[in-house]
């Protein structure tokens, strides 16, 4: 597409379909303390 | 009317969220214009509109405009625009969800050996009194730990304060009886350790190294901003006597797995100075926060430090971009985002966890739902020798997530913050479920920043 370029990035109602594991790093612990911030974290089962 | 696509324009960058599907879209001034008013006008009526308004500009013309149209129908019928938010039919499971506990932040010690001035542990002790943790209780709540925590393998223990190194001996104690049952129970210990870096030494450094998934060092940026918020009892800062060790640490540890972390207050609106400072340190991996406060603390934010706060990091933002093309990059916790590789949906739904899979561990083994509320008694769960005794409290907590927040719902950057902190909100609202405006607007503009980036460095 000339005008528009998409990034890559992780399909989110695709990842409703086989995530949910729990195995992914809890939201707050052991690096901010004081937000929710889970954009950042990683998938842990992908 | 369901809000499907956030737009925003920042550093040159015109962005468009597609935010159900996650989808970004880096695009130009027409086609930009284009999708705001998409939904809304016919498509002749749009192409005529576009036409009356670029027509002629850089050889746009009808085809080109037709052209631009065609693509974005395209995106929509692929789901990558326009995509409705189904999840929030899920939620219903969601209230149903089994949850086990898979991290726990221990209160090896409240004590400490700085009086900071935004200190919610105040000094170390938490509105109550000075104590650190024995071995049996810690003991018992890793034994908490695995027996709660069904066939997740990885638990994650932090070693909180106060201040954890005024009670090492226990730490590394734990750590050892960690290390023994995990191999027995088939788990893997994450331990973490949130020092302010007073009493670091090698012996403590070579052990973190060895043996911790990640080090969180409290400094809060330049001397003078570190040295107001951060004295020793005294009065005397502690810049000098941490910034030595704290470079030593981080080098140590291959500028990898740490966090020098600070937090701004009101005192130090300009913090992009700060994180730029800790850079110029060497620092690689940096976190610096807003204050948690309450509202009525001299440093706490406030609705007017907001404009200044989110044009400090379009400064940063931008900053680190420059940096970055000139090899000189850092990290800053808050714009790192996995857009690939992230979490799936339903964690970024459920929120942080606290009260259900995140409990707090104070000295004497009582359970609360985080770190935060320690010393907040109506907040106390149970105890690590007869475990959850509250369990209304944690139904609480476990139905925490961005539908069941009236702010969240319709909020596009929902699936990266999943709901915020329910500290703040209990600390501003009186609700867990209630909005801290404040921390939203910031998160928002952080969410921004961090996708601008991506879009910068996706041209790298």
């Amino acid at each position: 597409m000339k005008r528009i370029k998409t990034l890559e990035t992780r399909n989110l109602k695709e990842s409703a379909k086989k995530g949910g594991c729990g195995e992914c790093q809890t939201s707050c612990q052991s690096a901010c303390k004081t937000s929710c911030t889970v954009g950042n974290q990683s998938c842990e089962n992908k | 009317m369901e809000h499907t696509i956030h737009q925003y324009k920042n550093n040159g960058y015109n962005m468009v969220l597609d935010i159900a599907s996650g989808s970004i879209h880096v695009v130009d001034d027409l086609v930009y214009d284009m999708i705001a008013a998409f939904e809304s006008t016919e498509k002749e009526a749009l192409i005529s509109d576009m036409l009356a308004r670029y027509g002629g500009q850089a050889g746009i013309d009808e085809t080109e405009i037709r052209e631009a149209y065609d693509d974005i129908c395209e995106l929509r019928d692929t789901g990558k625009l326009f995509s409705h938010d189904a999840y929030r039919e899920m939620v219903i499971d969601f209230k149903k969800r089994q949850t086990v506990v898979k991290a726990l932040c221990l209160h090896i010690a409240h004590d400490c050996n700085l009086a900071c001035r935004y200190c919610f542990a105040e000094e170390g002790e938490y509105h109550g009194r000075r104590a650190l943790m024995s071995f049996e209780v810690g003991k018992a709540a890793l034994d908490f730990l695995m027996d709660h925590s069904g066939n997740r393998r990885n638990l994650e223990v932090d070693f909180f304060g106060g201040e954890p190194t005024l009670n090492f001996e226990v730490v590394k104690q734990l750590v050892a009886y960690g290390r023994e049952q995990e191999k027995l129970r088939n788990k893997n210990f994450r331990f973490t350790l949130t020092t302010n870096g007073v009493l670091l030494n090698d012996e403590i450094m070579e052990f973190c190294n060895r043996e911790m998934a990640n080090v969180v060092l409290s400094i809060d940026g330049r001397k003078e901003v570190n040295d107001f918020m951060r004295p020793f009892r005294g009065g005397q800062g502690s810049y000098d006597r941490i910034v030595p060790k704290f470079q030593k640490f981080a080098d140590s540890r291959n500028q990898e797995k740490y966090y020098v972390r600070g937090t701004f207050t009101h005192y130090n609106l300009d913090f992009a100075e700060d994180v730029l400072h800790l850079a110029d340190l060497g620092f690689k991996q940096i976190s610096v926060e807003p204050v948690v406060a309450p509202p009525e603390a001299d440093y706490a934010i406030r609705e007017e430090d907001v404009p200044k706060i989110c044009a400090e990091y379009d400064r940063l933002a931008a900053e680190m971009i420059r940096r970055k093309k000139e090899g000189k990059a850092f990290n800053f916790f808050h714009f790192m985002i996995d857009l690939s590789g992230g979490p799936c949906v339903y964690k970024r739904l459920s929120g942080c966890g606290s009260g259900t899979e995140y409990l707090a561990v104070t000295p004497w083994g009582d359970l609360y739902p985080c770190h935060q509320f320690v010393g907040q008694e109506e907040f106390i769960l149970g105890n690590v020798y007869d475990g959850i005794q509250k369990e209304e409290i944690c139904e609480k907590f476990k139905l925490c997530n961005v539908y069941a927040k009236e702010s969240c719902r319709d909020c596009f950057a929902r699936f990266y913050c999943s709901g915020g902190c329910a500290a703040n909100a209990w600390n501003f609202s009186k609700d867990i479920n209630g909005a801290y405006e404040i921390g939203c607007e910031l998160q928002k503009k952080r969410v921004e920043c961090a996708l601008m980036i991506k879009a910068a460095e996706a041209e790298m």
